[in-house]
């Protein structure tokens, strides 16, 4: 368990979109609360189910044009792609034990 | 194996369940409070500046506010638990809790804190457009609504708070309200009609939210005429009030028609012994981060006189 990388415009393509593992991407921002609260349970969902599931995170602030790229107006934002596609989204906070049963299918 | 039974568990984090745990604590009690998995801090997580928490003549941020309530808290001993609460038995001696793992405690009193949840319109597109232009929380997402225009519903001091703050981004911010004029506080409503930015839509509600994949625009009714039309807008902030959050104590504790926990008069006692509640899970009037602390304090005092007499036994 740990902090959890970061993914950048210039990084997402070859971090995200080419991998070949399933790589959840979490779009936060330093001023939204949620996505603090959401911090600590995506690490430890990294720290249990990393190897099935690449878990990074992406400064909106930043990164403005990924989030603008993928639609994303609401944060946090949790996207799942697979092979360079959006196969889940999860938006808003979301205990531990929901995260886990929404991602059942990826960890 | 021999259960633990605590003196008190605080269920509900907020300035109401953080003042109980700072009066609990001093008082010895080693309260155990559950502050949310994600709601942690409560309401206030979500806002900006607080003005009128006395104390703080230069304002101070909600969150900051929250997090130094925690502090202090934990400075006396509470034990903090970053989880929910999903199961409640209340009605016996000893109370049960159950965390989101299934974890049990038990305690000889509660105090319950849980505060109130956002309140939707009610539409179908509502949920749809959720993420997609249709948000609840301003600090977390008017970044992203740089030069647009958006909308906020309400006519109360979150929604006028909410159009404030979402002038720092948007091109133009319609407060759409049902009735015509405000609830909100004279000082914030003085502001608002100040603001170049900010247009309002009286006696109006929203019927329905249009766009495929984000929301493009929204169905107005003037609730005089009965006259519908489109408002275009890229983004909608929902902030038409709260319900209390006393789903989990149904059946158990006494509810008002509205879900409030009802309260002995003058005191935080609700029908069941050893169960006390405080801050805007029964407060139908005030509802401010001020009055749930006080309302927090009063639920600890009670429930030290509660365990005192049961120890005295």
């Amino acid at each position: 368990m740990g902090a959890l990388n970061a993914v950048t415009d210039a990084s997402f393509a070859t971090d995200v979109l080419m991998s070949s593992k399933p790589v959840l991407v979490d779009f936060w921002a330093e001023w939204c609360g949620p996505c603090k609260q959401i911090g600590p349970i995506l690490e430890e969902i990294a720290g249990a189910h990393g190897e099935k599931l690449t878990i990074l995170k992406l400064n909106v602030d930043e990164n403005p044009a990924t989030a603008a790229n993928y639609g994303v107006t609401s944060i946090p934002t949790l996207n799942v792609y697979q092979n360079g596609e959006i196969v889940k989204q999860i938006i808003g906070a979301k205990p531990k034990a929901a995260l886990l049963s929404d991602l059942a299918e990826f960890i | 194996m021999s259960q633990d039974i605590s003196d008190v568990i605080i269920v509900g984090s907020g300035p109401a369940g953080y003042t109980a745990a700072i009066y609990a604590a001093r008082a010895q009690l080693k309260p155990i409070l559950f502050e949310g998995a994600v709601t942690a801090g409560g309401a206030l997580m979500n806002t900006t500046e607080v003005e009128n928490f006395p104390g703080f003549p230069e304002g101070v941020m909600g969150p900051a506010l929250m997090e130094d309530m925690r502090v202090q808290a934990v400075k006396f001993g509470a034990e903090i638990i970053t989880d929910d609460v999903t199961h409640v038995e209340l009605t016996g001696a000893v109370k049960k809790v159950v965390d989101g793992e299934g974890k049990e405690y038990f305690a000889h009193a509660v105090i319950l804190a849980t505060g109130s949840g956002y309140r939707e319109i009610g539409l179908e597109n509502e949920k749809r457009l959720s993420g997609h232009g249709v948000s609840w929380c301003a600090t977390c997402d008017g970044f992203f609504f740089r030069d647009q225009d958006i909308a906020v519903v309400g006519g109360g001091d979150s929604a006028v708070e909410e159009a404030t703050f979402l002038t720092r981004f948007a091109k133009s911010v319609t407060l759409i309200h049902r009735r015509d004029e405000l609830r909100a506080s004279k000082i914030m409503v003085d502001r608002a009609h100040k603001d170049p930015k900010i247009k309002f839509a009286w006696n109006t509600e929203v019927i329905d939210l249009n766009g495929e994949a984000k929301l493009s625009s929204a169905t107005l009714r003037d609730t005089v005429t009965g006259e519908t039309r489109e408002l275009a807008i890229t983004g909608l902030f929902v902030a038409i009030g709260h319900d209390p959050r006393s789903e989990l104590l149904k059946g158990q504790v006494d509810l008002d028609a509205e879900g409030y926990v009802l309260t002995e008069n003058g005191s935080t006692a609700t029908n069941l012994a050893g169960v006390f509640a405080c801050g805007d899970l029964v407060d139908h009037t005030y509802r401010q981060a001020i009055t749930a602390a006080g309302t927090g304090c009063s639920a600890a005092l009670d429930t030290e006189r509660y365990l005192a007499n049961l120890h005295s036994k």
